[in-house]
């Protein structure tokens, strides 16, 4: 369980970026903070593995402080995916993989081991272990960065946009790939996107934020649907724009399900 | 070229004495410029300053370091101490602005991605800053030891054996084979190095050569 108590943080220069904050994310459970640029999304994530250290407040991991944890040690026991994947261009697909592996002090016969296993586990084909980074597609190269992220089998795993830079197709098997991994390693994950589909589609928690790191709301995304909060979260989740307001109309017997423009959307199941 | 089957023995003498004190003298310039660099990189106020100092350095005449260096060390006259000294200063001078590029050109991304895996700070700049500046590192190592290897040879005006010896020799007893001899053979020390540290690049940076996109 991660949990933000009453969080702030200003940054030297004097940006605000996040007032005040107070959350719990559930253990084994995917929650999503969304929100446009300069919402604090980023801060919030990066507070839980001390990359940022928050102004005020605190930040709790299973009821313990972090302020008092040694902040490497923090890290090597929290995956950590990014944008563009961030892999070492130095290193091979398969050390990049066992790279906190070896710096927690496991054998590189073991670290190898583990860290082809944890390949195939991302879906990837164990042949392409001892390429560098820059020889694979985007795609590819950020199933290596999930599988960097899993392979110490962390309890939080944090993931900031990490599908923002692969292409549509790609981001949606990417998508489909982290929901079977989810159901079947049951991870804390906090997961950053400005995509609020990304959101409804990966979080089981939805956060939704303002400026500043201010929630809007906080829910499943069913609840957002159906209960949002004000007009803010009305127009964020394209409520306003009619896109997610759909009916059901007859046609030939058939019930087909039209969103408020008229489109049709898909057809009812009974 | 009866000048070169007579001195055989002189001129692998002299080519060995001048490849070693260029080489000794590229790598000290080049391991206290990398540190140099490293700090100017992380610290952007100095990084000015610490160039233009280093750039003055380059600006004395090495004739004139050569003869002054002794007197600041305490070394002999002809010791080949003041030689070393001078040709590391130079190489130092020239590799501190190359290594500022150097640490530059790591892309922050990557090294924020280290830090997040948990590389604490010395980790991370040893293993991951380090060798990822390696590409540009080496381009100026190329260009420092070719300038060293050229610049020894003036070393021979104040009495330093080395393959510039065939120059004043030559110069002084008119015999044109010496000289000519004495320039083909710095020639191929340049060359020489150059290959060395080429290959010691791609031994250390495999990765620097992939073909990148070839899985595209």
């Amino acid at each position: 369980m991660i949990e933000y108590r009453n969080v702030g943080k200003t940054f030297p220069d004097g940006t605000c970026a996040v007032g005040d904050f107070s959350l719990t994310l559930p253990s084994r459970s995917t929650t999503v903070l969304v929100g446009s640029s300069g919402c604090g999304k980023t801060t919030l994530l990066r507070m839980v593995n001390r990359m940022v250290d928050p102004s005020s407040g605190q930040v709790l991991i299973d009821d313990e402080d972090i302020a008092g944890v040694d902040r490497v040690k923090l890290r090597r026991r929290i995956g950590y995916v990014m944008q563009h994947a961030g892999l070492l261009p130095h290193r091979t697909v398969v050390d990049n993989v066992g790279t906190v592996l070896r710096l927690n002090g496991v054998g590189k016969h073991d670290a190898r081991e583990r860290a082809l296993a944890m390949l195939s586990v991302v879906g990837l084909d164990p042949t392409i272990a001892d390429r560098y980074p820059s020889q694979l597609s985007g795609g590819q190269q950020q199933r290596v960065g999930v599988a960097r992220g899993l392979v110490t089998d962390p309890n939080i795993l944090l993931m900031d946009e990490p599908f923002g830079a692969v292409d549509p197709i790609v981001r949606e098997e990417l998508q489909k790939e982290l929901l079977r991994l989810q159901r079947e390693l049951g991870k804390t994950i906090v997961f950053v996107t400005h995509d609020i589909d990304e959101a409804f589609l990966l979080g089981d928690q939805v956060v939704i934020l303002r400026t500043g790191g201010e929630i809007a709301q906080v829910g499943t995304p069913a609840d957002i649907i159906a209960h949002p909060a004000d007009d803010f979260v009305r127009s964020f989740i394209g409520l306003d724009k009619g896109r997610r307001e759909l009916r059901i109309e007859e046609r030939d017997g058939v019930q087909v399900v039209v969103d408020a423009s008229g489109r049709a959307a898909g057809v009812l199941k009974p | 070229m009866t000048w070169v089957s007579d001195n055989l023995d002189l001129l692998r003498e002299l080519f060995l004495r001048h490849a070693w004190i260029s080489a000794l003298s590229t790598l000290i310039g080049f391991a206290v410029a990398v540190p140099i660099g490293w700090y100017a990189h992380r610290h952007p106020r100095l990084r000015g300053i610490s160039v233009a100092l280093v750039g003055v350095l380059y600006t004395i005449p090495s004739l004139a370091l050569f003869v002054l260096l002794p007197g600041i060390l305490g070394t002999g006259i002809l010791s080949t101490v003041n030689v070393i000294v001078a040709l590391s200063t130079y190489a130092a001078a020239v590799m501190v602005r190359t290594a500022v590029d150097a640490f530059d050109s790591v892309s922050p991304p990557v090294l924020d991605a280290a830090t997040a895996s948990g590389f604490s700070s010395s980790q991370r700049t040893l293993r991951v800053e380090l060798p990822l500046a390696g590409p540009v590192l080496l381009a100026g190592v190329r260009v420092v030891s070719v300038s060293t290897v050229s610049m020894l040879s003036v070393a021979s005006l104040i009495g330093v054996a080395n393959l510039g010896s065939l120059f004043t020799d030559g110069f002084r007893r008119d015999i044109v084979d010496e000289i000519v001899a004495g320039i083909a053979a710095i020639v191929l020390l340049a060359i020489v190095l150059d290959v060395l540290i080429v290959l010691a690049g791609r031994l250390l940076m495999p990765w620097s050569r992939v073909v990148v996109g070839a899985n595209r």
